[in-house]
């Protein structure tokens, strides 16, 4: 009854049930497993009280990564964020600042949602929980947002993948910029549609993103890209807010997205065999952590 | 087209930095644990292709060992499991091989438990914290811990399979997937049935006395 494998057969059955897109998923779960809608809220409220604890560490504690390539880069920014001194504002500066602090908890072998991915843990808690709290947003309706997430993941995962290594970066950040953009809109009380327009954005924006992780490590460049990606998510949740349409529609966006994933080069697929990975500097940091 | 739950892709709740590399070998060590008998004294890892490659940095050993202590995946104090290990009188050590493996990530475990038995048992981490063990003690297997599993060890000989069915037939126990692997005709087998409901413990003593079986385990969902 509500099942979906394609964004507008999702956006279908939210105007068949007037519904927002979180409950249709809530419902379809519910269909799936038998698992009584209270308790699929009850596990995914768990998912957003581990990103908030998350954020709270990493903006707060002077963390170091098991490689030692990253350290306390959240806490640096959130305290340009305290005195008022960033260039991009205080909500994106924020929304960064939070992102940060996931990537480099999971960094630093402490506990995060994979969102979809562990590499991509930050962008949905960073977006969330920071422009939830700027609207004053209560932590059941977060977790709703958590499900139009979830949704919009659901159907990436069927159409196109989440996986670095068979799509890159966009696979994973794109996708994780996606489902925060969607879940944005519905916080604050766009429509299905509106959501759908956001997630396209997001995509389109980081289309063709490379995986190339130096030293094969989640760290570098994935946290600031996870930073990018949770910047994008709030910029396209914006767009489509503002009555924005996307031209193309959101199943040919992530369609576009698995073809532009294959063609990427196995190199650039979390391989750590091009790009960035493959910098002399890279290369050195590769050696030196290794040990070779 | 694959059915994903939303706690597929908004979880696991996990310790990082990486769900195959950290979680998925965490969870190896933990479904390893459960199918040796008594207290585990020493484990041997060998590990394989990009786990050989790139323990040291997504803290690979360290969740290995965790999950062999009966950690799980998101216990936070995974990151200690060497002083923990060395608290509770576990040996351990860590062997990187220059041979090929059925996965990139792939591991070997060589486990003595206190009544100087040794099991042998290769798991692979396939991405996204899923796992699956490809052999136990000699024989190839398939087992993910996606679901309840029964593993029995017994002799291959008619009339075992259709009494252990008969068993979970009798506790309204549905099979999901069932497969049966056997060393050579007559000789040592494993059964591995995955099932829809949890197996109460009563079902496994009533399995363990059945003739020819040796052991019978449960692996809860994990």
């Amino acid at each position: 009854m509500y099942q979906y494998n394609h964004g507008n057969e999702l956006l279908e059955l939210t105007k068949k049930y007037n519904l927002p897109i979180s409950q249709i998923v809530i419902l379809e779960e519910n269909e799936r497993t038998g698992m009584p809608t209270e308790e699929i809220f009850k596990k995914m409220e768990e998912n957003l009280l581990v990103m908030r604890e998350s954020i709270e560490k990493g903006l707060n504690e002077d963390i170091v990564s098991v490689s030692g390539l990253s350290r306390g880069d959240a806490k640096k920014l959130y305290e340009r964020v305290t005195i008022g001194n960033t260039l991009s504002g205080e909500t994106i500066a924020k929304a960064v600042a939070s992102a940060l602090a996931v990537t480099e908890v999971n960094a630093s072998m402490g506990k995060i949602v994979a969102a979809p991915t562990a590499g991509s843990s930050g962008v949905i808690p960073g977006a969330l929980v920071t422009i939830g709290r700027k609207f004053g947003k209560s932590n059941s309706e977060m977790t709703k947002a958590l499900f139009t997430a979830s949704g919009i993941g659901v159907i990436i995962a069927k159409n196109a993948t989440l996986a670095g290594a068979e799509g890159g970066c966009q696979a994973e950040v794109g996708s994780a910029s996606a489902m925060a953009a969607a879940a944005l809109v519905e916080l604050i009380g766009g429509t299905a549609e509106e959501c759908f327009n956001a997630a396209s954005f997001a995509i389109m924006n980081l289309l063709g993103l490379v995986c190339d992780p130096v030293a094969g490590l989640v760290e570098v460049p994935c946290e600031k890209r996870n930073a990018i990606g949770t910047t994008n998510a709030i910029i396209c949740a914006d767009l489509a807010l503002a009555g924005m349409e996307s031209i193309i529609p959101f199943d040919e966006v992530v369609d576009a997205m698995y073809r532009v994933g294959r063609s990427i080069p196995c190199a650039l697929r979390e391989t750590a065999e091009g790009g960035l990975a493959k910098t002399p500097t890279g290369i050195k940091l590769k050696d030196k952590i290794f040990g070779k | 087209m694959r059915n994903y739950s939303v706690f597929d892709i908004l979880g696991p709740i996990m310790i990082g930095p990486s769900s195959s590399h950290t979680a998925g070998a965490a969870r190896i060590g933990k479904i390893a644990k459960k199918i040796v008998d008594g207290k585990i004294i020493s484990v041997e890892f060998i590990l394989y292709e990009s786990f050989a490659h790139t323990y040291k940095g997504h803290g690979t050993d360290k969740a290995l060992l965790a999950g062999i202590l009966g950690l799980e995946p998101d216990d936070e104090r995974l990151p200690n499991s060497f002083e923990i290990a060395k608290s509770m009188g576990v040996d351990f050590s860590f062997i990187e091989s220059d041979q090929e493996a059925p996965h990139p990530n792939t591991v070997r475990m060589i486990i003595k438990n206190d009544k100087g038995e040794i099991n042998n048992i290769v798991g692979c981490s396939i991405g996204g914290g899923n796992v699956v063990l490809k052999e136990i003690n000699g024989i190839s297997v398939e087992l993910t811990g996606e679901y309840e599993t029964l593993i029995t060890n017994h002799i291959d000989k008619p009339g075992i399979i259709a009494s252990v069915t008969k068993v979970l037939a009798n506790n309204q126990i549905n099979i999901a997937y069932m497969r049966v692997y056997r060393h050579s005709k007559g000789d040592n087998a494993i059964m591995i049935i995955e099932s829809d409901q949890s197996i109460p413990e009563q079902a496994k003593l009533e399995i363990q006395n059945i003739q020819g079986i040796n052991k019978a385990i449960i692996i809860n969902t994990i």
